[in-house]
This record gives structure tokens, C-alpha cells and sequence, in this order.
């Protein structure tokens, strides 16, 4: 055994192999082009909710009140609405609601839901069960009645739905962890790191956590569209973000009763939703695919 | 550094690295540990009364078919199985009992003064960092040193071990790896902190036959470079022949036979250690001589044959008799040779 091979240079420990690990994975992704759309529609929605006061050609409380209702037209590509103000800007500005509401809940349901999970997977006996039972009681109730509940807590905001949101949607999450922990904790690496003294935490978070990352981000993903639909159900159900906050729940509830005269009102905040919400689902389908080795060449 | 291992062979040749019995310093003694599993069938005798000692510089085999509580042995001295229970026995440590460490305690025992070697380095190695960041984690959370100083002891010790161009491997994941390398890698871990002794648990196992020699003649160089003791725990009695010096027969969770490799090899002294001898092929000596099984299979550890747990097995067993009714104990067949049977093998041996 020499010691001539030590002059060579040390490589930065992220070399060429954790990318092409990733890069692999773009592969596989790029194959499937509805999740290239999806990911391509999410890209415009993110860059719309960040450079909205560029992109809306009005403000959100701009109300021109002779021209209620009005269909789309050059002035006001999407039409106005009840009170004169810009549809257009409107959703555009929408945009930055959904998407603050979806990331935002979706990082708490993450955190919280990856560190019970974990605690439970791993620990196991009092720990799991207490978590686990705590996680049944919470999902027996009705998240519309926890957020009417909160909504009258903590008043009716956005952030009051990202906290709904957060707090409900945490609990799939640390189902999915505590599975893939459960799983995971019987690997012989994991073994391996017991024998040779490493900590609790150190096995959970920095050896498990990345062997489980697969599932959490394809779910987190997917989480992202559905919190943005079911902020959109707490708004049309008056007890989200309040007027006039541009949220496309909102919207979609206040243009329900013209209905009839001016179907603009629900069809163009409506399309926002359910585009961005498929957007998601398709790049979640596409993660999914893109991550598990097992559907590689398919 | 390397002159003396030829592993693998059937013949225990004199090797350079043998320091023979009680040479070094006792480190880790066993005295009479009995642990068992209790589980919805009943209670399941895994460890029942061992004792031995491994003194630092010395390789101690423990040798068994599957099943016979030799891994378990090991995984309840490092205190690893959260589900046995430790019934009576000591496991003395440098003189102190680990069973009565905390587990704050046994974690910085484990890793810094006694490592293990896992058989599968496939998936003993964490698939997701590189094998550097592993290696030198180990420092990191033993002996406290910085990401850089830690990756350049890994590499240090990645070299060590011989693989080639540590520095380039080191940032390479372990699926990159071919198995004798990553055995290699893991045991760079296992000795990045310089344990007092290592538990290589089937280290070969997993590994074909030209890359099993190598890797031993690493462990037993390290073993020197690091002055530890090694508890190497294996089927394979060619390997033992080879390495060690000290040697333990387990059979159903007992202590069957226990001396230095010459004694029971030339000498031996109880019939399931003669099957286990006489079922291994001899690359030297008469090739029409024919194998010889031992017949049946291990016997189930929640309802254990009465007597002695081998009788069912042996050819030699006086059924019904003493072999069926009476356990055997230990007992000295000459300096310090012991077996577990009723017999003396003068007894029994057929001449």
C-alpha cells in the first residue's frame, strides 16, 4: 500500500456523482412531456406572482364603476368585475396569493410532518403510537371545520389558511415519513451507523432522511396543487383571505351569482386554479417516475 | 507491511502476526452472559452461558453454522438488539461491565473503542453519501475534528486500507464501488478512530474468494498498525485456519469447544466440531476422501433438545443416556482447551 496516490487533488465532496445522480433524473423527467408542461406552466404562474406589478396593467383596487361587469375586451383582456376593477390584474395578482399560500403550507406541512414522522418511524413504541393516534384523531375531523375554527381564532387571513393548511396537510406527510423510516431503519447501513456510535439524530436526519427523500418530494409536490385548491375552496367558502384580497377562491365565489350574464367572472380565476393545480399533479406524476430506479426504460 | 497471509488455507500455518494467547492486555472479557429473545412462540435462548476473553494483538474466531447465536453474541456486547434480554453474565470492558453503561456511554464505546465490520458492505454503506463523507464523519462525531481535517483523515485511512487513489474514491458513492473496495471502506470506518478492537462480523461473506484473501490480509494488517484485537465471527473454517488464534465453537447459543486454533483443529475435542472439520473439503490432503455432512439441522432455540442441544446430530451420541438427560458442562481437556461434551474425545473417537 503506497502513499503516492495522496498528492491527488481532493475533489469537492459533491462531485460529478451526486449531479449526475440528479441529472439522471432530469433525463427520465424531461421524457415525459406532460410534466415538461406542468413545470413549464409553473415556471409562468411563479414568475407571474413575482413580477405582478409589472405584468397587471392595474391595480387591485382600481375601480372604474361605470364599466361593471364588462366582458373581455382590449382595455380589460379579462372583462372587469362587479365593482369596475380589472380581472386581468386581478388574477395576475392572484397568482402571488396562491402561490405564497401553497409554498408556505406546504413548508410547514414538510417540517412538521418529516420531524413526527421521522421521530415516529424511527423510535417506534410510546413515541409511534402517540403520534400515530394524535395523527387518526386529526384526520377524522374535517379540515373545513378545523379552518372555520381557526379562521375564527385567528381572523380571516392569508395567513390564517396557511396555517389551516400547514397543520392539516402535515399529517399525510408523517405518514408517508414514518413508512418510509419503518422500512428503512432495518437496512443494515443503518446498523452500521449504530454499531460505529452515531447519534439518534445524526441516523435519522442525516442517513435515513435522504434515502426517504423520493416520496416526500413527489408528495410535497403534489401538495403544492392541492393546498392551492383547497385554499381556493376556504376563500369560496368565506373563510379565507377577505376581499380585496385578489384570491382566485374569492373570485371564483363572487362571480357565482352572475353566473348567467357574465360567466367571465368564474371562468378566468377558475382556469387559474385548475391549470395550476394540474400543473403540479403532472410534475408530481413526473418526479415520481423521474425518481423511482425501478421505472427507469419503461 | 504485508508477508504473511495465505487465507483460505485448510492447514493453520505460523504467521507473523500471531501473538498467541494472552500475549497482550485483556480487553474484552465475557463471563457466563446468558441473553434470550422472548417472543410470541416463547423464549427464544440465543446466548446461553458463554465466556471468553480477546486479548489486545489477538484474533478471536467465533465459529458456527447460522443460527448459532454467534452474531447475536456480538450485537448484544456492542448492546445493538434493543429487544434481548441480558439474563446473567458479565461483559467486562477494560475491566468495567458495559452492561451497566448508559447509552450515552456505550455510543462513545462504540465506533471509538470498539467497531464493528458488517458482512454486507453493499448495504452496510450509506447508498446516498460518498464514501469519504462517511469515513470521515466517523471523526467528526468521535473525535470532534473539522469537515476538512476529518476528510483528510479519511483519505488517510482510505489509503491505509488500500484503495487505490483515495483522494478521487473518496468523493465517489459506494454503488461506484466494487465489493472488495467497499469492504475496504468500511473497514477505513470501523478503524478511522482507532479502536481498541474490532468485530467483523462474516466480513468475507459477501466477497468472492480471490477479493476474501485480500481483504483479510488488510484486516490483519490493520489490526497490527493499530494494535487492536479483532473478534472475527465466521462459517468459514478456512479463514479461521488461516487468521486466528484463539478460537470458540458455538452450537445452539453454547460454548461447544473452545482453545487456540492448533488444539482444535489437531486436537479436537468435541464431535460437532469434528462434523464441522470433516464437511470442509481438503485442498491438500486425500481427495477421494468424501465429505462428511453433519445430518439434520440445527436445532429450533425455543425447544431445545434435552441434554446435550447436539445429540439429535451426533454419531457418536449414547441415546437414550447421558447425552439425552444430562446437559454437559465446560470442561478442561488440557491447558486451557475446553469442551462441552460428556466425552473425552479419547472417549468417543472412533479408532
Amino acid at each position: 500500500m503506497s502513499n503516492l496516490d495522496t498528492e491527488v487533488v481532493v475533489n469537492s465532496p459533491e462531485s460529478t456523482v451526486a449531479t449526475s445522480l440528479w441529472a439522471d433524473a432530469w433525463k427520465q423527467f424531461k421524457r415525459n412531456k406532460l410534466a415538461l408542461v406542468g413545470l413549464g406552466f409553473i415556471v409562468f404562474v411563479l414568475l407571474t406572482a413575482v413580477f405582478a406589478d409589472l405584468i397587471a396593467p392595474y391595480s387591485i383596487t382600481d375601480r372604474d364603476v361605470g364599466r361593471s361587469r364588462e366582458g373581455p375586451s382590449g382595455d380589460h383582456w379579462f372583462g372587469t368585475d362587479i365593482i369596475g376593477r380589472d380581472l386581468f390584474s386581478r388574477v395576475v395578482y392572484g397568482a402571488r396569493v396562491s402561490m405564497k399560500i401553497g409554498l408556505a403550507a406546504t413548508s410547514i406541512a414538510l417540517v412538521v410532518g418529516v420531524i413526527f414522522g421521522a421521530l415516529a418511524g424511527y423510535i417506534g413504541k410510546f413515541v409511534e403510537s402517540a403520534i400515530m393516534r394524535f395523527i387518526d384523531v386529526f384526520l377524522a375531523i374535517p379540515y373545513i371545520i378545523l379552518a372555520i375554527a381557526i379562521a375564527t381564532v385567528f381572523g380571516k387571513s392569508e395567513n390564517s389558511v396557511i396555517i389551516v393548511l400547514g397543520f392539516t396537510g402535515w399529517l399525510g406527510v408523517a405518514r408517508i415519513v414514518r413508512a418510509s423510516f419503518l422500512q428503512l431503519k432495518k437496512q443494515e447501513f443503518v446498523e452500521a451507523a449504530q454499531a460505529l456510535g452515531f447519534g439518534r439524530v445524526r441516523i435519522m436526519f442525516r442517513h435515513i432522511l435522504p434515502n426517504a427523500l423520493q416520496p416526500i418530494i413527489v408528495y410535497g409536490t403534489i401538495a403544492i396543487g392541492s393546498t392551492i385548491l383547497s385554499e381556493a375552496a376556504l376563500s369560496f367558502l368565506g373563510v379565507g383571505p377577505q376581499d380585496p384580497t385578489p384570491a382566485w377562491g374569492l373570485m371564483v365565489s363572487q362571480g357565482r351569482s352572475d353566473l348567467a350574464n357574465a360567466p367571465h367572472l368564474l371562468f378566468f380565476p377558475g382556469l387559474a386554479i385548475a391549470l395550476t393545480v394540474t400543473a403540479f399533479v403532472f410534475v408530481g406524476d413526473g418526479l415520481r417516475d423521474a425518481l423511482d430506479p425501478k421505472l427507469k426504460d419503461r | 507491511m504485508t508477508d504473511q497471509v495465505s487465507p483460505g488455507a485448510p492447514v493453520a500455518p505460523k504467521l507473523a502476526s500471531r501473538h498467541g494467547s494472552g500475549s497482550g492486555e485483556v480487553l474484552l472479557s465475557v463471563r457466563n452472559l446468558e441473553a434470550v429473545f422472548e417472543t410470541g412462540d416463547g423464549i427464544v435462548h440465543a446466548v446461553d452461558g458463554i465466556t471468553f476473553d480477546v486479548h489486545r494483538g489477538e484474533i478471536f474466531a467465533i465459529v458456527g453454522e447460522s443460527g448459532s447465536g454467534k452474531s447475536v453474541s456480538a450485537m448484544t456486547v456492542m448492546g445493538l438488539l434493543p429487544t434481548i434480554k441480558v439474563r446473567s453474565g458479565e461483559i467486562l470492558w477494560k475491566g468495567e461491565n458495559l452492561l451497566d453503561f448508559d447509552e450515552n456511554r456505550m455510543r462513545r464505546i462504540r465506533g471509538g473503542e470498539i467497531a464493528m465490520i458488517f458482512q454486507d458492505p453493499l448495504t452496510a454503506l450509506n447508498p446516498v453519501h460518498t464514501v469519504g463523507r462517511q469515513v470521515a464523519e466517523m471523526a467528526r462525531i468521535h473525535d470532534g475534528l473539522s469537515k476538512k481535517d476529518a476528510m483528510k483523515r479519511a483519505i488517510e485511512t482510505l489509503d491505509l486500507v488500500g484503495i487505490p487513489e483515495p483522494a478521487k474514491r473518496a468523493a465517489m458513492h459506494p454503488h461506484e464501488f466494487s465489493g472488495g473496495m467497499r469492504q475496504r471502506a468500511m473497514i477505513a470506518m470501523a478503524i478511522m478512530c482507532k479502536p481498541d478492537l474490532l468485530i467483523a462480523d462474516e466480513p468475507t461473506t459477501a466477497l468472492d474468494v480471490t477479493v476474501q484473501a485480500q481483504v483479510l490480509e488488510v484486516l490483519v494488517d490493520i489490526k497490527d498498525e493499530i494494535d487492536s484485537g479483532i473478534v472475527l465471527i465466521t462459517h468459514d473454517l478456512g479463514v479461521v485456519a488461516g487468521l486466528a488464534d484463539q478460537m470458540m465453537v458455538m452450537y445452539a447459543g453454547n460454548q461447544v469447544e473452545f482453545g487456540t486454533v492448533d488444539e482444535i483443529f489437531y486436537e479436537t475435542a468435541h464431535p460437532y466440531t469434528e462434523g464441522l472439520l470433516n464437511s470442509i473439503p481438503d485442498l491438500v490432503g486425500d481427495h477421494s476422501k468424501p465429505l462428511i455432512p453433519i445430518k439434520g439441522s440445527p436445532p429450533s432455540l425455543i425447544n431445545r433438545p434435552s441434554g446435550c442441544a447436539f445429540h439429535p446430530r451426533c454419531s457418536y451420541a449414547r441415546v437414550p443416556g447421558v447425552c439425552s438427560e444430562q446437559e454437559p458442562k465446560l470442561r478442561d481437556e488440557g491447558q486451557g482447551h475446553m469442551s462441552a461434551c460428556h466425552f473425552t474425545s479419547v472417549d468417543w473417537k472412533p479408532q
